[in-house]
């Protein structure tokens, strides 16, 4: 997803993933007082529709795990456990049949939407088929496996998954058949895409009118220019503590709107209680002296690229991509982070320490396995050879301080390539959409992927396979445009291989993950480390790998 | 024989007049205010134009550049242009901050490693030639429009009349920031000019325009009050073209008026101007102007305060400097007034 994710248990090693506060931030964080009161979240701007099942930001992501559940969902836990999938509104984990093509779960019983109706198992039916009636981001990646996905995806308004999903009332079980097996299918149920939504559901976007939930809050109202107010579910009732706990607060305000450096000086004053977007650069040093206590430092399996539209000029030329990324200083991108404890440079695309990642960086000054320094010659080389200098280059970058500051950069970069460059920051709210769509013809844009789950396919495979990339749609995560159709091949075998042989498995994916870096669709720019600035008055600050923090479990004073 | 002449009454010899011209000339040289602020004008233009040379000769850096990896000797110890912080959690990165020696970073840096003043001196130089141009574009335009329509009356006034009133409907900023937003992704043609995305004359053009009605319908008033006037009467009585009492009767008495606008509007498109840059609609980066050091500085405004208080104050200076200007040469246009400070 944009802004974030993940998952553990399968994957060795993961558990060294992002779990080491840096700061003394714990005690501050540490429980005490008592549960309640109006938790008051900040961000510079909305992340644009309330739908579960279209949204696809780290900032809703987060939300949606309270307001909303899944058949399965990742443990709420602040250690490494909390990358484990776990029952939610099944009964327990499937039995898994017919040599891993079929899934059964058991519907819970007892449990309610927000708007006080039952959870069914037609809701269950209802909301996979809605995934592919409304073209949802995912529905050509997580979900193309169930059978009857194929013809879904050509004609999403009559989806049925026929032979695909299918209920058995008196038993009281959901049924799941895969075209193959699918090692990641639990992890792929466990994200919000998959949440179980009330059958009567709108086929469409619902944009800023929120559908009922089963999770301990719901939204009572949503402006995008203002507010996103959250109250608790009067029907909710704890089933399972791991999966769907209580909970604390009594409301969650999300306001939008300030600016990064408000929302600092905000939650410094205790006028709030946390601000989703990095803290500005010019106030880390204060907030790592002055507020040590305050803060937390995690790294993340994510990555700050700049995607290049690989069907418009000159980005539709491999010379141009490679000289970008040759001519890119990571080193010098990282200090408009924030420094050295906040990023580390990266020029492949998995991420440090992700399953399959082995280093790989063709892109360095110095040959070697990790990034050095930048080769301008090789770049001014390349765009010489591609006889591409002189052409006009956008940039699309979000308004915050961090993004535009790395356009500015990136600016400077291409303008000594030999273009004509501008750049053009538009509403968070909106970037992220707005270059996901071919209409808007953008060329070049600053973007962030953060994992859904560990898996090399959460990054590889959504970001860059021919099914990911919807010429005119706003949900179109392939944002490069990136189709190579022998590399769509070597995906496939790495699914399949993976379930029969993980290592063989893993193998093919560091291979795709090279064949994808040397493609270059994208300059993978650097891996950032996630940066949770709180107020004093907030309590029982939890962070999950999976989940950053899990908002329900926080109150105040 | 009577000398006829030498019987007349003695007349008391006149000394002649110095003229309008001269007597405003000599007027404004007597306000001590208005020349003080003609004095901070003239130094900034100055140092604006001299930007090129103070990059290369004093700062030695390229203000258009970011230099994210540059150095700095500061008493003999080489220092980061960007200094990573190194108390507390170590978070942050912080620009070097006011060297106040003549050289690299008088002013420090931005957070691309920019030098701060030669970044101003060019953002001087962009926002006074935006705001120069623009305020050309909008007083010719404003007086061809307002003379016209008040002189040729009827049909071609009304016409006129509401197209400026369309104009003036709109408030300044909403109608600018439309403007620039739709203008400033795409080129536009004008005739056999065209005026490219990201041009600093697409701001020119921009600030130009808005301002037009303000400037038009004034002169437009004036030029009709002209017309009841006792002397452009005598002059129809005498049979004089349309086009000699315009050129000869009317226009003298307009430029007067235009004069007066020149300070006033000059202001109001610098802060027109800083404000669309500002916003990120106006001058593109990596050019600089008054309005886009300013955002830049937004972002530093708790470690590095000078980064946007030196474009602030400059804008503050210009601006005080022209109104004074503007109401110096008012007053020495006023037949009516004296002038201040004598």
């Amino acid at each position: 997803m944009r802004p974030q994710k993940a998952f553990a248990a399968l994957i060795p090693g993961l558990a060294l993933l992002g779990m080491t506060i840096m700061s003394p931030a714990s005690n501050a964080l540490a429980a005490g007082g008592k549960p309640g009161g109006t938790l008051r979240l900040l961000a510079n701007a909305a992340a644009g529709t309330a739908d579960p099942h279209i949204n696809y930001t780290l900032q809703y992501f987060q939300i949606n795990y309270v307001l909303y559940d899944g058949l399965v969902t990742y443990k709420k836990a602040g250690d490494k456990t909390g990358f484990e999938v776990v029952a939610d509104l099944a009964e327990s984990l499937p039995q898994v049949e017919n040599g891993g093509k079929t899934y059964v779960f058991k519907l819970r019983k007892g449990i309610k939407f927000a708007d006080g109706s039952d959870v069914t198992s037609k809701d269950v039916v209802a909301s996979f088929q809605r995934i592919f009636k409304i073209s949802g981001p995912t529905a050509g990646t997580f979900y193309k496996g169930i059978v009857g996905a194929d013809a879904c995806l050509k004609t999403p308004a009559t989806c049925t998954l026929d032979g695909g999903l299918s209920v058995d009332e008196a038993a009281g079980t959901i049924t799941f058949n895969l075209v193959q097996p699918d090692a990641e299918f639990l992890q792929k149920l466990a994200v919000p895409h998959a949440s179980i939504l009330p059958a009567s559901a709108p086929l469409k976007d619902a944009g800023t009118d929120p559908i009922p939930g089963t999770g301990p809050y719901m939204i009572a109202s949503y402006d995008p220019n203002k507010l996103m107010k959250m109250v608790r579910n009067p029907h909710f009732k704890e089933w399972s503590k791991e999966a769907q706990p209580a909970g604390h607060p009594d409301e969650i305000d999300y306001e939008f709107g300030l600016t990064d450096e408000a929302a600092v000086t905000a939650v410094e004053n205790g006028q709030a209680d946390w601000m989703f977007d990095p803290p500005p650069a010019d106030r880390l040093t204060e907030l790592g002296t002055k507020y040590a206590n305050q803060v937390a430092v995690h790294p993340l399996t994510a990555m700050w690229y700049a995607p290049m539209n690989t069907n418009l000029a000159p980005f539709n030329d491999i010379r141009v991509r490679q000289a970008v990324n040759f001519a890119i200083d990571r080193a010098a991108i990282v200090k408009l982070f924030g420094g050295g404890n906040l990023a580390q440079p990266a020029c492949q695309i998995l991420p440090p320490g992700f399953p399959s990642f082995a280093p790989y960086c063709p892109f360095t000054a110095n040959s070697g396995e990790k990034w050095s320094a930048p080769d301008m010659d090789k770049a001014k080389q390349l765009v010489a050879a591609s006889g591409t200098a002189g052409q006009e280059v956008t940039i699309i970058t979000e308004d915050t301080t961090v993004s535009k500051a790395i356009g500015v950069y990136l600016q400077d970069v291409l303008n000594q390539l030999g273009y004509k460059t501008s750049v053009k920051p538009i509403s968070q709210n909106i970037q992220f959409t707005y270059i996901q769509n071919t209409n808007n013809k953008v060329q070049i844009s600053i973007s962030q992927w953060f994992q859904d789950y560990p898996a090399p396919s959460n990054f590889l495979q959504v970001l860059f396979s021919c099914a990911s990339f919807t010429p005119g749609s706003d949900a179109s995560v392939n944002i490069s445009g990136f189709c190579d159709k022998s590399i769509d091949a070597s995906m496939a075998d790495a699914e399949t291989a993976t379930i029969a042989d993980p290592t063989r498995g893993a193998t093919l994916w560091t291979a795709i993950d090279k064949a994808v870096t040397d493609k270059a669709p994208v300059a993978v720019l650097f891996t950032p480390k996630r940066v949770d600035f709180i107020s004093s008055r907030l309590k029982n600050f939890t962070f999950s790998p999976q989940f950053y923090w899990i908002v329900s479990q926080s109150w105040v004073e | 024989m009577v000398n006829v002449i030498a019987d007349q009454p003695t007349v008391p010899v006149r000394r002649a007049t110095a003229g309008p011209w001269r007597t405003a000339w000599r007027k404004l040289k007597g306000d001590r205010s208005a020349v003080g602020a003609f004095g901070v004008l003239v130094v900034i233009v100055i140092a604006s134009l001299a930007a090129p040379l103070y990059a290369q000769y004093v700062s030695h850096t390229d203000p258009f550049a970011t230099n994210l990896n540059g150095e700095i000797v500061i008493g003999g110890a080489t220092q980061p242009v960007l200094q990573p912080s190194t108390e507390g959690l170590g978070l942050g990165m912080t620009p070097i901050g006011p060297t106040w020696r003549i050289g690299p970073y008088l002013l420090g840096a931005d957070n691309q490693g920019r030098d701060v003043a030669a970044r101003l001196l060019y953002g001087g130089r962009d926002s006074l030639l935006i705001s120069g141009a623009a305020a050309v574009l909008c007083l010719v335009l404003a007086t061809f429009l307002g003379v016209v329509s008040g002189f040729f009356g009827g049909i071609v006034d009304v016409g006129l009349s509401r197209i400026l009133d369309v104009l003036w409907a709109f408030p300044i900023f909403l109608l600018a920031i439309s403007l620039s937003i739709v203008l400033i992704a795409q080129s536009i043609q004008i005739g056999p000019f065209e005026i490219r995305s990201g041009s600093l004359w697409l701001p020119v053009f921009i600030i130009g325009i808005v301002y037009v009605p303000y400037v038009a319908r004034p002169i437009r008033g004036h030029v009709l009050t002209l017309m009841q006037a006792e002397f452009v009467t005598a002059a129809i009585g005498l049979g004089a073209s349309p086009w000699r009492i315009l050129l000869r009767d009317i226009m003298p008495n307009v430029v007067t008026r235009i004069i007066v606008f020149v300070p006033l509007i000059l202001a109001l498109n610098m802060m027109t101007e800083s404000s669309l840059s500002f916003l990120s609609i106006g001058v593109q980066p990596p050019d600089a102007s008054w309005g886009t050091i300013i955002q830049d500085g937004q972002g530093l405004l708790y470690s590095r305060p000078i980064v946007a208080l030196a474009p602030g104050l400059a804008i503050v200076i210009t601006v005080l400097a022209l109104n004074i200007l503007g109401d110096g040469v008012r007053d020495a246009l006023d037949p009516k007034s004296s002038p201040r400070g004598v």
